[in-house]
């Protein structure tokens, strides 16, 4: 089986669908010629061609707006946003335009858009280069929200999306691009070589959009996650030596809830993670669904571990971040609570 | 330059007529509280869908504005489906799920009246690209008014096309003011086709009250976009007679009633109306017959739209999602 990074097997995901489809297209800045400040769309223009995989302008609304009327208009566009902070100015034309297309016309049109966008932190960003604004847009009635925790995942996902006739903003936690970081910031690098999820077909594939996936299982308690935070649970329930499901939601927007109600229902006890702000953070709607789903199934409060409700931070950026260490101190607790 | 023939002149004169007594039966119902929401009409600006749209097939598509019932009627809208749309009926283009601001067509090529001012423009020019890329000779056309030429998203589509080369027409309706705000108040120029200039585009100004002029000044930037030879900026100098929403236009105060009089008396139908006599084209009593004609149609559709059935509760929830 090749090993690929996530840039690799995202890289595989766009020109394998750029040559099964003709109607597939990438917009973004530097994603032609230069081949994206990520590597991400490396070799897409030489081989597919201009006026396939084309350069635009810095001016995300204009981006996002030209990939809806393509996707009216017959086409199947993939939209790189570079870095999800500068999703904002394209907003307005995803919240007001293309979640609400279909709707508005009464199915008579809909825009098979995917926006591609790198987010997260651990990378020394600062507030415009770290931010994790996916509870945004898991708010928008119309929009599939996807956001993969490994190089295989996020293969098959991408493929999943370019092919869903439904618009799919696809977050790449960008720390993971080149290896699955667990938190650890002072352990050496470690490469996707390593591990199991960097094992990745050179061929077509697809996973379902809607479908959560339990990585470990255990019945001491439930840890939701996603994204790099998947690595961080695991590296903590691992030193704790605590057996928990835990759960990549893989896709924020559908939510597989019954795949975490059955984990919830036998555990009792969920901890939810993420990189994002707490307050109003997607993290509330998946506490608020296990209470309503699970709730005589609970031995103890749903707690959440978050990023603070601040700016993301340049000095603090790994007192922000969810590390191990609060993580471990929310499971001990939360495995006390009565 | 495309000579226009009496039979083109004749549709434009049907379009505009068909526009003119739409929306001031809607106006109406919308003061009696029979259509629910707000309204924002077209009346005085009709000379500039009707004389745009006949350049255009149903593959050519176009975006439009929270002023968008002229847009659509011009483009072949029938009057069934627009009534119902907003009234908010089942038998309306969008299953009543759109109403005034966001009714479309795809069949049409009708992409949408837009209630985010500058919403449009970006759509358009994907459309374009689209129709670029699959090597047709369609084009997108994309109706603003001079408010949204101050938004970003025009800027940036603007932009775009100009970049690409693509079959885009932007056409600024420039009715003197954006929602309540004078022109010279919410921005610096008096030409918005000034600003092509910065977009690589040719920039023209027309009579937006002059259904002639706009024919032949659209049908140059039309031919222009379907030889490949790029996009345009087209600048119709027009007025709204009526208020930036709902019906009443005079008594006002962010206008004068004499500047409204003023704009009336240049009426875009009346004129056109005026030249086709005087060319012997169509007799006021055959102008009269159209009116007359088109206001029975009228009748009937609030008629079918108003014994059209409301939506079954359980459509509510359908279309979000491909099923």
């Amino acid at each position: 089986m090749p090993q690929m990074n996530m840039i690799q097997a995202l890289n595989s995901a766009m020109d394998i669908m750029l040559t099964r489809d003709p109607s597939v297209v990438v917009i973004g800045e530097d994603v032609g010629y230069f081949g994206g400040v990520f590597r991400t769309t490396d070799g897409l223009q030489r081989k597919h061609g201009e006026h396939r995989v084309i350069d635009a302008p810095i001016a995300e609304g204009g981006i996002i707006g030209a990939a809806i009327g393509m996707g009216v208009n017959g086409l199947r566009p993939i939209a790189e946003i570079q870095f999800a902070d500068y999703i904002y100015p394209g907003f307005d034309q995803i919240a007001s335009q293309l979640a609400k297309l279909r709707y508005r016309t009464g199915g008579d049109f809909f825009a098979p858009v995917t926006v591609r966008t790198p987010c997260g932190g651990g990378i020394r960003g600062g507030q415009t280069h770290s931010q994790s604004p996916e509870g945004l847009f898991t708010h928008v009635a119309g929009l599939k929200v996807v956001m993969p925790s490994t190089p295989y995942d996020a293969k098959g996902l991408l493929i999943s999306a370019v092919e869903d006739d439904d618009p799919v903003i696809f977050f790449e936690p960008k720390r993971l691009y080149n290896g699955p970081f667990d938190g650890d910031h002072d352990k050496p690098a470690v490469p996707w070589s390593t591990h199991p999820g960097g094992e990745v077909p050179e061929d077509y594939y697809s996973l379902p959009i809607g479908r959560a996936e339990v990585v470990s299982a255990g019945d001491d308690l439930t840890i939701l996650c996603y994204g790099t935070m998947v690595h961080v649970a695991q590296a903590s329930a691992a030193r704790l030596g605590v057996a928990a499901d835990i759960i990549d939601i893989r896709t924020l927007l559908p939510l597989d809830v019954a795949t975490l109600k059955q984990s919830v229902e036998k555990t009792g006890r969920c901890l939810v993670l993420h990189e994002a702000t707490r307050f109003s953070g997607y993290g509330a709607e998946l506490v608020a669904t296990i209470v309503e789903e699970c709730f005589y199934a609970l031995e103890a409060p749903v707690r959440r571990v978050c990023g603070w409700d601040t700016p993301y931070p340049h000095a603090f950026e790994w007192e922000y971040f969810p590390g191990q260490k609060r993580v471990m101190v929310a499971i001990e607790n939360l495995l006390e609570e009565e | 330059m495309e000579q226009i023939t009496d039979a083109t002149l004749l549709d434009i004169h049907r379009r505009m007529i068909r526009i003119r007594i739409f929306e001031e039966t809607a106006g109406k119902l919308m003061e009696d509280g029979k259509i629910p929401g707000a309204l924002h009409l077209y009346v005085g600006q009709e000379a500039i869908a009707s004389a745009v749209m006949v350049h255009l097939s149903n593959k050519d598509w176009i975006t439009s504005t929270h002023r968008g019932h002229g847009h659509l009627i011009a483009k072949g809208g029938e009057f069934d489906q627009m009534f119902a749309e907003l009234y908010g009926k089942a038998t309306g283009y969008c299953k009543g799920k759109g109403g005034s601001m966001h009714i479309s067509n795809l069949d049409l090529g009708m992409l949408g009246a837009n209630g985010i001012v500058g919403g449009g423009p970006p759509i358009a020019v994907g459309a374009g690209f689209s129709n670029k890329f699959r090597k047709t000779d369609n084009v997108s056309v994309s109706f603003f008014g001079d408010g949204a030429s101050n938004e970003g998203s025009f800027h940036e589509a603007a932009n775009m096309a100009g970049l690409y080369k693509l079959p885009v027409i932007f056409i600024c309706e420039n009715n003197g003011y954006g929602e309540y705000t004078a022109q010279k108040n919410h921005q610096a120029i008096v030409d918005v086709a000034d600003r092509a200039a910065g977009y690589g585009m040719p920039g023209v100004i027309v009579d937006g009250m002059d259904a002639i002029a706009v024919f032949e000044a659209a049908g140059e930037a039309i031919k222009r976009a379907r030889a490949g030879e790029g996009p345009t900026l087209l600048e119709c100098k027009t007025y709204r007679y009526f208020d930036h929403v709902g019906v009443r236009g005079m008594g006002l105060s962010y206008r004068t009633d004499e500047e409204v009089e003023q704009w009336r008396k240049r009426d875009p139908i009346e004129s056109l109306e005026k030249r086709l006599a005087d060319q012997g084209i169509l007799s006021p009593e055959a102008a009269q017959a159209v009116h007359d004609e088109v206001r029975t149609q009228v009748q009937d559709s609030v008629r079918f739209a108003e014994q059209s059935p409301m939506p079954d509760p359980s459509t509510l929830l359908e279309d979000v999602y491909a099923a």
